[in-house]
Parts: C-alpha cells; sequence; structure tokens
C-alpha cells in the first residue's frame, strides 16, 4: 500500500514539474521576450528595459525557471503589471468565487448522477431507462454556456427569481453569494451529471455480467442486493477515473461560465489578462488550474487503493 | 463455455445490422445534415454573410428569413450553415491531429512495453492536465486569438486521448494467439501492429472518433464563445451565441437557433458513436 | 427407481428466442445421491444446471417441470427461489478466477449466504464461515478471513467457492465443470473434496462435466446429453460397461482413442546431431517488487533444463500448471530468450540472434496453439492466414503458387481448398484447428510445438486431431514437442515423456513407461491424478 501511495505520489511532483516547465516555456521563452509583447508595438526601449529588469528577465532561464517554481512554493507569484498588485492577492480574491463554484457543481452532478446511473442499470431496458438514459443523450449534447443563458432567461429575466450576473462578495454573508452561484453551478452541473450517469449506468451493467455476480446469485441474495453490495463497490472505479478527468472539464467549464454571468472569478481574471497582455497573471492563473487538475487527479489515484484491495498488496 | 466471438463479418451482414441499429440511423443522418449543410454553404447560401443590411436587424423568423437576423441583419440561417463548416472544420482536423499522433505513440507504447510505454503513459498524465480551454488561453495570451488556437488547443487534448484508446487496445491484442503466430512467422513489431493490431482496434478508434468529434464541437463553440476561437467577421456558433446574450431580453432567437444547432449536431454524433459501439463491439454484443 | 427424488426433472424444456436449447430432458436425483451430467460443448448441460437455479438469461423461456422436493421451481416467485438458491440448492462454478469478488474478502462472500438465509449476527457467521473454510482445506493460519481473493491461486480459489456453496449444508449441490479450468493434480483434490461434502452431509450432487472418466469416478448415475436432448441414463457401472447406446459408445471410445501410428523411429546413432537440443537452459523473471527497499530474488521459471530431440520424434512435456513447460516451449521457439544456457536447433544456435538471422529456423519450426478460437487474426481470410509463415521464405511466391501452397497445406488437413475465401469463424472448433496446423504445416518445418493442442476441444474431434497429428508425424517427418497436463494425450500421440516440475524436468523416459511406472514424486502425482476411463470403470464395477 505504501508503495503505491508513494508510487502515485511521486508521478504526480513528476507530473507537476513536467506541467510547469511547459507552462513556463510556452508563456516565457516562445514569445521570445516577453516584456516587448506585454509592452506592445509602441513602447520605447526604456520602458522595456525597465520591466526587463522589474521581471527578472535578464537573468538566464534556469534561474528564472527556479525562481518562479519556488515562487510557487512560498506564495510568491509577482507582481500584476496592469494592476500593480501582488499577483497572489489578485488571485485569493478570485479563486474565492471559482472554487465554490467549480465545487458545488462536481458535488450537485455526483449527487444527480449517480442514482440516476444506478436507478437505470437496475431498470435497464425498461422504461425508466430509456427516459432517464435519453435525457442523458441530451444532456451531453448541451453546452453549458447555452445551457446557462437559458437558465437565465428563465429564472432571472422571466421570473426573477435569481440575479441574472455579478457577484455580492462573501462579506455580505454567505446565502446572497451562494444564490449568485446556483444558476452558475446548474449550468456546469448538468452536461457533467449527464455523462457520469451514463458511466455509472453502463460500469454498472458491465460489472453485472461478471462471473461472480453469478456467486452471489447463487447464494440467494435478490437481484436488487447484489447490485448494491456486490455490483457498486466495483463499478465504482471507472467511475471514479470520470470524475477525475472531468474536474478538467470542470475548470475549463467554470471559465466559461464565469463570463456568462459576470462572475469575477479565475476566469474574468485570465480574460483580462489576455486583454492586457498581463503575461504574469496568465502564467500564475494557468499554472495554478493545471496544478489542481493534476491534484485531484492524484487524489482519484490513491482513492482507487481505498476502493480495490489489488492494488493495496502492490 | 466460450461460443465463438464473431468479429469479422461481411459488409452486407454489418450493413444490414446498420439498418436496424435506431441509434446509428439517427445519428448517421442527423449528421449527414449537418454536414450537407456545410458543403452547400460553400457554393450557396439564402443571404451573403458578409452583407450587413442594417434596416433589418434582429428580425425574428419569417418565410424570408426562416430563423431570423442578427443585429446587424445578417440572416441567422445562412450564419449557421458557415458556422457549421467552421465547426466541422476545427473539429476534423483536431480529431486528425490525435489520430495521426496519438495512435503511432499508443502502438509503439503497446508493442514496447517497458520505459518507452511508462514515458508515454506520463506524457499522457501531462497533456491530460491541459484541456483545451487552458492551453487556448496560453496560445492566445502570446499569438491572439484565432481559429487555428483552437485547432491546435483541441488536438493537443486529442493526442493522449486517442494514445489511451490504442494502447489499452492492442495492449489487449498483444497476448492473442495469432500474434505469437506472427512471431513464429518471424513478422517484426511493425508488420504485426499494421497486419493484426491496427485492423483489430480499427473499430474501437472509429468509435472514440466520432466521441472526439462531438467534444471538438462542443469545445470550439466554448472558445469561440470567450472570443478565443474563431474571429468575427466568419460565422461560427460560440461567437452568434456571445452576440445574442446581451440581447437575449429583446430577441433570444438569437441565442436558441445556434445554441439548438450545437446541441443537434452533438446529438447526431453521440448517437451514431453509441451505435457504432454497438454494432462493433464484441463485448457489448455478449452481453445482449 | 425407489425411494422419493430430491430433484426431478419433468419434460423439461428451454428455448431461447428461436432456439431450442433443451427439449424434454428428464431424469431424477436423490438424497446423497452423485448424478453425472455428461455432453459435449452445446449439449445443454450447463443450461439444464441454470435452468434448476431459476438464474436463466432474461430472454429464456422454460417448460415442463422441475420438482424439487415435490414442489415445481418453475411456478416458484424470485423471492421463494432466493430462499432455496444458497441454503437448499448450491451451484459451484467452472471459472474460480472470476467467480468470486475482487474487492470482497473470502470471509465476508462465505459468511454473507450464511447471514442472509439464517439472520445470524456477523460473529456467528463469521464463526461458521472460519469452520467451512477449515473444512475445505483453508485453515486460519494461512488463510484468514481478511483475504482477498487474489492473494489466492486458482485451486485455493475453487475451495472458497465450494465453502460458499457448502456453508449451509444444502440438499442439492450443483457443480458445473468444477475442475475443467484446473490441472489434474487440483483436480483430484477438488473432486476428492467435493465427493467427502457429500458423504457427510447427504447432499444430492449433479456433477456437470465434457470429462467421461471424471464422471465415472464420482457418479452413481449418468445421464448423457446431446443437443439439448438425453441420450442415455442409468446407473454408472452398467451403462458404461455396456455402452448400449451408440452415442454413449462414441464417447467412450473418443475418450480413449489412441491414434495408429507408425513405428516410433530407431534410436539415433549416439553422435548424429539432435533436430533440437537444449542445454543448461535457465529462465528468470524479476519478481514483483513489495518494497522500496528490498529488491526480491528474480522468480526462475525454467530451472537447468537440458534435452535434445531427434527427427520424427514425438514426445510430451507434461507438468502441473506453473510449472515452467511453456516458458520453455516459447524459449524453443525464439520467442523468448533464455536467461542462461543453449538452444540449438539441428546443430545452430539460436539464442542471441535477431529476427533476420531466425529466418531460416522458424521455417523448420512452427506453433499450434490451444485455443482453436483465439488463434486467428478474424479480419483475415484463411488463405492469409495459412499463408502468414510463408514471410519466412527467401523468395515471396506469386500470389497463383501462394493459393497453390495454401490449397496443398489444406488438404494435407483434409480440408477443401475453396476454405480459404473464408474467415476463420465460419468454421468448427476442429476444422479451425485444422487450419492452424496447416499454417504451422506450410514451410514444411522439421518440429511443431503445440501447446495443449486437443485441450479445447469435444472428445470425438479431439480424437480426429490426433489422428491427423500422427498421420502428418509419419508423412512428413515431423517432429512434435507436445505440452500437455493431459496424459491421455501424452499416451496416444508420444514417444517420450518428460515431467517438468518447479521448473526442472524431473524423469524422462518412453511413455509407456513413464505413464505405467513412474519413479518420481510429481510423476507419480500426476499419473495418480489423471482420469483415466478404463481404471475408472474397472473401480465402479469392482465397488458393486
Amino acid at each position: 500500500m505504501t508503495t503505491y501511495i508513494l508510487k502515485r505520489l511521486g508521478i504526480g511532483i513528476l507530473t507537476l514539474v513536467f506541467a510547469s516547465m511547459i507552462v513556463f516555456a510556452v508563456l516565457e521563452i516562445v514569445p521570445g521576450d516577453p516584456a516587448r509583447l506585454m509592452l506592445g508595438m509602441n513602447a520605447t526601449e526604456d520602458a522595456i528595459a525597465a520591466l526587463r529588469e522589474q521581471m527578472g528577465l535578464n537573468q538566464p532561464l534556469a534561474v528564472r525557471y527556479i525562481a518562479w517554481l519556488g515562487g510557487f512554493v512560498v506564495g510568491d507569484l509577482g507582481r500584476s503589471y496592469t494592476y500593480s498588485v501582488p499577483v497572489l492577492d489578485l488571485v485569493a480574491d478570485r479563486v474565492a468565487v471559482s472554487l465554490p463554484l467549480a465545487v458545488i457543481a462536481l458535488v450537485l452532478s455526483t449527487l444527480v448522477a449517480v442514482p440516476v446511473g444506478i436507478f437505470s442499470a437496475a431498470r435497464r431496458g425498461r422504461f425508466a431507462d430509456t427516459v432517464a438514459m435519453g435525457t442523458a443523450q441530451l444532456g451531453v449534447a448541451v453546452p453549458n454556456f447555452w445551457f446557462a443563458l437559458i437558465l437565465v432567461y428563465i429564472f432571472a429575466v422571466w421570473l426573477r427569481l435569481v440575479p441574472a450576473g455579478g457577484f455580492p462578495g462573501w462579506a455580505g454573508g454567505a446565502w446572497p453569494a451562494l444564490k449568485a452561484l446556483i444558476l452558475p453551478a446548474i449550468a456546469l452541473a448538468l452536461p457533467q451529471a449527464a455523462i457520469l450517469a451514463r458511466v455509472t449506468r453502463s460500469a454498472l451493467i458491465e460489472v453485472m455480467g461478471e462471473d461472480f455476480i453469478r456467486t452471489a446469485r447463487a447464494k440467494g441474495l435478490p437481484a436488487g442486493r447484489v447490485l448494491w453490495t456486490h455490483a457498486l463497490r466495483n463499478a465504482l472505479i471507472p467511475v471514479l477515473t470520470i470524475l477525475g478527468l472531468q474536474f478538467a472539464f470542470l475548470l475549463a467549464g467554470t471559465i466559461i461560465i464565469e463570463n456568462v454571468f459576470y462572475l469575477p472569478g479565475l476566469g474574468r481574471l485570465v480574460f483580462q489578462a489576455i486583454t492586457q497582455r498581463d503575461l504574469i497573471v496568465v502564467e500564475s492563473v494557468v499554472m495554478l488550474l493545471v496544478a489542481s487538475v493534476i491534484v485531484v487527479n492524484l487524489l482519484v489515484d490513491l482513492s482507487y487503493a481505498a476502493v480495490d484491495p489489488r492494488l493495496r498488496t502492490r | 463455455m466460450n461460443g465463438p466471438i464473431d468479429e469479422a463479418e461481411s459488409l452486407r451482414a454489418l450493413f444490414v445490422k446498420a439498418l436496424a441499429n435506431r441509434s446509428f440511423l439517427t445519428g448517421l443522418i442527423i449528421t449527414s445534415i449537418i454536414a450537407a449543410m456545410a458543403l452547400v454553404s460553400y457554393v450557396w447560401v439564402p443571404y451573403d454573410v458578409t452583407y450587413l443590411p442594417v434596416t433589418n436587424r434582429m428580425a425574428t423568423p419569417s418565410a424570408e428569413h426562416l430563423l431570423g437576423t442578427d443585429h446587424f441583419g445578417r440572416d441567422i440561417f445562412s450564419m449557421i450553415m458557415v458556422g457549421a463548416r467552421n465547426s466541422i472544420a476545427v473539429a476534423f482536423i483536431a480529431v486528425a491531429m490525435g489520430i495521426s499522433v496519438g495512435v503511432p505513440l499508443g502502438c509503439w507504447a503497446a508493442a514496447r512495453r517497458g520505459w518507452v510505454d511508462e514515458a508515454l503513459m506520463r506524457f499522457n498524465d501531462v497533456v491530460f492536465a491541459f484541456p483545451a480551454l487552458l492551453s487556448a488561453v496560453m496560445i492566445t495570451a502570446i499569438f491572439g486569438p484565432g481559429a487555428v488556437n483552437a485547432i491546435i488547443a483541441i488536438g493537443i487534448f486529442n493526442i493522449p486521448v486517442f494514445a489511451r484508446v490504442a494502447r489499452a487496445g492492442a495492449l489487449s491484442i498483444w497476448p492473442r494467439e495469432y500474434i505469437l503466430a506472427a512471431r513464429t512467422a518471424g513478422k517484426s513489431a511493425t508488420q504485426i501492429t499494421v497486419e493484426h493490431i491496427l485492423p483489430n482496434i480499427a473499430n474501437l478508434l472509429l468509435v472514440q472518433g466520432t466521441i472526439q468529434f462531438a467534444l471538438g464541437i462542443l469545445a470550439e463553440a466554448g472558445l469561440s464563445y470567450v472570443g478565443l476561437g474563431t474571429q468575427p467577421p466568419m460565422p461560427s456558433w460560440g461567437r452568434m451565441l456571445f452576440d445574442a446574450q446581451t440581447r437575449m431580453i429583446v430577441a433570444p432567437h438569437l441565442a436558441i437557433f445556434p445554441g439548438l444547432a450545437i446541441v443537434v449536431t452533438v446529438l447526431g454524433l453521440n448517437l451514431l458513436g453509441d451505435g457504432l459501439r454497438d454494432m462493433l463491439d464484441p463485448k457489448l454484443r455478449r452481453q445482449r | 427407481m425407489s425411494g422419493a427424488s430430491l430433484l426431478a426433472l419433468e419434460n423439461l424444456s428451454l428455448s431461447i428466442g428461436d432456439m431450442e436449447i433443451l427439449r424434454q430432458v428428464d431424469f431424477a436425483i436423490r438424497q446423497g445421491e452423485v448424478m453425472g451430467l455428461v455432453g459435449e460443448s452445446g449439449s445443454g448441460k450447463s443450461m439444464t444446471a441454470l435452468a434448476i437455479m431459476k438464474l436463466l438469461p432474461h430472454a429464456a423461456r422454460a417448460s415442463g417441470r422441475i420438482l424439487f422436493d415435490g414442489s415445481n421451481l418453475l411456478d416458484a416467485s424470485e423471492r421463494q427461489m432466493c430462499a432455496v438458491r444458497g441454503d437448499d440448492i448450491s451451484m459451484v462454478f467452472q471459472e474460480p478466477m472470476t467467480a468470486l469478488n475482487p474487492v470482497k474478502t473470502i470471509g465476508e462472500q462465505v459468511a454473507e449466504g450464511i447471514r442472509w438465509h439464517t439472520g445470524a449476527n456477523r460473529a456467528d457467521a463469521e464463526d461458521r464461515a472460519r469452520a467451512m473454510l477449515d473444512r475445505v482445506g483453508l485453515p486460519e493460519s494461512k488463510f484468514p478471513l481478511a483475504r482477498y481473493p487474489h492473494e489466492l491461486s486458482g485451486g485455493q480459489r475453487q475451495r472458497v467457492v465450494i465453502a460458499i456453496a457448502c456453508a449451509l449444508k444444502p440438499r442439492l449441490l450443483i457443480a458445473d465443470e468444477p475442475t475443467t479450468a484446473l490441472d489434474v493434480v487440483l483436480q483430484k483434490q477438488v473432486l476428492d473434496l467435493l465427493r467427502d461434502l457429500v458423504d457427510e452431509s447427504r447432499m444430492g450432487l449433479l456433477l456437470i462435466s465434457h470429462d467421461l472418466a471424471v464422471v465415472t469416478d464420482m457418479a452413481d448415475h449418468v445421464t448423457v446429453m446431446r443437443n439439448g436432448q438425453v441420450m442415455e441414463q442409468g446407473e454408472t457401472a452398467r451403462t458404461l460397461k455396456e455402452q448400449r447406446h451408440p452415442y454413449t459408445r462414441q464417447l467412450a471410445e473418443a475418450s480413449t482413442h489412441v491414434p495408429a501410428r507408425a513405428a516410433p523411429p530407431e534410436q539415433a546413432a549416439a553422435n548424429a546431431t539432435p533436430l533440437l537440443s537444449v542445454e543448461n537452459v535457465v529462465r528468470d523473471y524479476p519478481a514483483r517488487r513489495t518494497s522500496l527497499l528490498y529488491r526480491p530474488a528474480p522468480f526462475r521459471a525454467v530451472d537447468d533444463v537440458s534435452f535434445s530431440m531427434q527427427p520424427r520424434h514425438s514426445v510430451a512435456l507434461v507438468g502441473r500448471s506453473g510449472c515452467g513447460k511453456s516458458t520453455l516451449a516459447r524459449m524453443i521457439l525464439a520467442l523468448d530468450s533464455p536467461t542462461h544456457g543453449a538452444i540449438r536447433l539441428k546443430g545452430q544456435h539460436l539464442e542471441g540472434l535477431n529476427q533476420a538471422a531466425l529466418r531460416p529456423f522458424r521455417r523448420d519450426m512452427q506453433v499450434v496453439f490451444q485455443d482453436p478460437y483465439g488463434s486467428f487474426n478474424p479480419r483475415h481470410k484463411v488463405e492469409r492466414l495459412v499463408a502468414e509463415p510463408l514471410h519466412l521464405l527467401d523468395e515471396q511466391p506469386t500470389r497463383a503458387r501462394r493459393r497453390e501452397q495454401v490449397a496443398a497445406a489444406l488438404a494435407d488437413v483434409g480440408l477443401p481448398a475453396d476454405s480459404m475465401d473464408r474467415y476463420a469463424h465460419e468454421f468448427s472448433g476442429g476444422q479451425r484447428q485444422r487450419i492452424s496446423i496447416a499454417r504451422a504445416m506450410i514451410t514444411r518445418p522439421k518440429l511443431i510445438v503445440a501447446d495443449e493442442p486437443v485441450s479445447a476441444l469435444d472428445v470425438s474431434i479431439r480424437a480426429q486431431i490426433l489422428d491427423l497429428f500422427a498421420e502428418l508425424n509419419a508423412r512428413f517427418d515431423l517432429a512434435y514437442l507436445f505440452i500437455t497436463h493431459d496424459l491421455t494425450v501424452a499416451r496416444a500421440i508420444t514417444d517420450e515423456v518428460m515431467v517438468m516440475h518447479d521448473g526442472r524436468i524431473v524423469e524422462r523416459g518412453k511413455t509407456g513407461d513413464v505413464l505405467d511406472n513412474p519413479q518420481t514424486d510429481a510423476a507419480r502425482e500426476l499419473v495418480d491424478a489423471a482420469p483415466d476411463l478404463d481404471r475408472a470403470i474397472r473401480r465402479r464395477l469392482a465397488r458393486i
């Protein structure tokens, strides 16, 4: 078990290092001179030289990379060029919107999808299964930002139940803030839930065809009980895998959805940074998001060991 | 008792089965219509999408303009037709990119095992950490926005997807006895991959291809929506939704039709993929 | 038949869609009696078992009556069946590797049925499970309840499955090919265990098997099935001694079939170059690491093996599963290289040669595999399949010439030339094995390595394929190396036997000598465990 955990941890760290190299290479090496790119065509040579000095671009690449990586470890992400504040402060404000949004969406989609998947598998081929899977098939095809527009139209414009956009901040209490996140979270959760329900169902159906299910039935256990006590835990492995993979899509979705609802999250920040050519902010935000995808997948890998004893003895 | 698994089938049998498979048939019809729309748009559209008759802005659907007009007075149906070819081209090239790089990598890893395999898996881990949107953000920050960014960003993410599917498929074929027989016939790993592995994982790749195609359409729409993909004046479904957003209260039809176009296309491709999987996957068939 | 039956099948018919699976099956089992159900694949014997358990596929429709203790199970509700299954009727399956839930401990899996049927609390159920596992030969010291299935071998897992089935002392036990996936020694152990359990609690046992010898050894009564119908049934000893029904006779003859063979070649002069010589061959595999700190000692699959084979000789390499015989075969075929030692074909060293340098040698040695279904690329036609080894020729034949060669090879194995334009899946198992042999024969090799070439075939087909091997041996001066755990095959077709045990060859000699008079423990264990129809009939007659 410890060997497995240590191996996964090692792989996770290695992946982080390689991913950071890619981010660094794309944003600091490919442009040639990032300072010139940030300041644009009309910048004076003096201004460029000053920015180069501020960003430490005159140091060798390896030193810059190590310093950048080290900054991540100690929480120093540099200063935003356009906002003239530490990137960390900027990011911290935005994470307080994006992270709750992603988490609510993940929880929501899991809470809906897994029971629907189980229910569908148990009633495979019957009317309820057909309806559930038809809905899921449709849900997979709906782009979350379009679904978000429709939700806004129905609940904010038409019924006026929730605000159409904007975010009051957490300072004014949890409820107004949560209220602003409800529609975005639902919009994000729908396609994820549809995929997850389909995977849960097909994983369960596949497991229900295994030999050991017949052994359990031969003991006298009714089909429903066999599904809960024998099939579900075995079907959890593909479901966990998909959950891990989905997190990456969920983050991407969060960034897009924030634009629909004018939420001041990481997504808004990164698009503003692109327009303003603030590479320092882009670099930090991208690295943060990539790191969170890697960490979530590492957690999924580790949770396999809890589900599957075959990994524990390895 | 293990019965024969009939994996190879005559074309005629496959054709009969295709007609009997509702998912496949529906998916095929929808996909063909969308593809036909995209192709026809090259030679004919109801209204030229670069012509901006400001006098007829945001018209609701009518006999004249089937799906109405947008805020510049452009015909929405024509824009959806042109947008289709844009979406399809981006998704298609991205899938081709994933297949042409990912499949050889996956097959190579399965044939060599050992460190090559390990290195590929780690490479996959790294690329999987970059969803298309993040790659697009980085590329746009350096090179500015454009449809090519979308292709590259989506295509890069497709590489590990196909590498993984090809590797898993190839790993399940390699221990088969006919591979051992081919090795005793002196065939090299490359010959075995071409003659025995690829034909037997082609169905897996085809199914994955339709799934990635559908995901590519969704991703392209998302990227264009946030301004990282196709740029105006080239019509794209995602961009049309962005333009519609601020005008939704006065003209909801601006948001409805491009969205429906995406839904229908993705649905058609997914149905096609499901149908193909049912028809080609011997494992699923045995469960029936 | 005297006494009330525990289980009686009356006119049981079964169909799935348009397919008739069972037609008016009738037989009865009394308390404490062992009924053997024999038949070839497709005879419907497994479906009969599933029908009794009412675990049939959804599309299946059954008619007739299945009387258990006088009540018709076909009329029972699912709830009633759940009360019967595992308590009154239990079942043991063929495939022990997949029959247990990989994420639950063996203790949980044995205790589960006990708790479900008796309502016992966890502690009591676990005590009973513990006792049951002890009884089936899995003592607490080595097999605590917290073990997971993947930590057990195939034979041990089958014992767990038997423990699950017998935990509540059912009145009827159904065992569907319980030992087919195990080697002969494990087969004997498991069959002995089943017999003891049946005797102890006077269970009825329905033993389903394709192996007439196993059934004869175990069963009081025997039912012979074919194509969903009962051919013959009766008291075992009498039925098999008299063999009144032609199909029973056919099965019995095929089971003991020995092909007519030309006299084995004279022992070659001592100084002649052998066709194949294996010298001090060792193969190590790295063991799986269980800790970051220690590198475990490698696992030695083949340990210092030496032997040689003369042209035209037919040699059997026998041993239990995991003894290293398949690893040795792979090294001889140059699919794997030895860690130490030398392998020579016609005096030339094979080890260390690259693929190009191996080509002339590959022409001289080909392979036939066990599984007639997995040996062919399903996307290729027979012509391409059979012609594949022609790749080894220095000059590639023209299309027309290639078709001629394939036709000739197919003719050698008794298949018509037009077979080459069809796919492998269009042929039956026996025909496929003929295609497999044609593929091996097309380069006119001197040595064929055959890995369990008839184990997956029904007995009547097996006899025909053995005849074919015998015929080709004489016609083409072929030498055979048969890898098998089945001593009947060794006896039927080989001149010499080598017994392999734990990576070493422990005994070697003329086939008759080794099988009739084994000298080492390993050989004796194999011979004693091997099912033998004649011996079983004699034993059964003596018991009456």
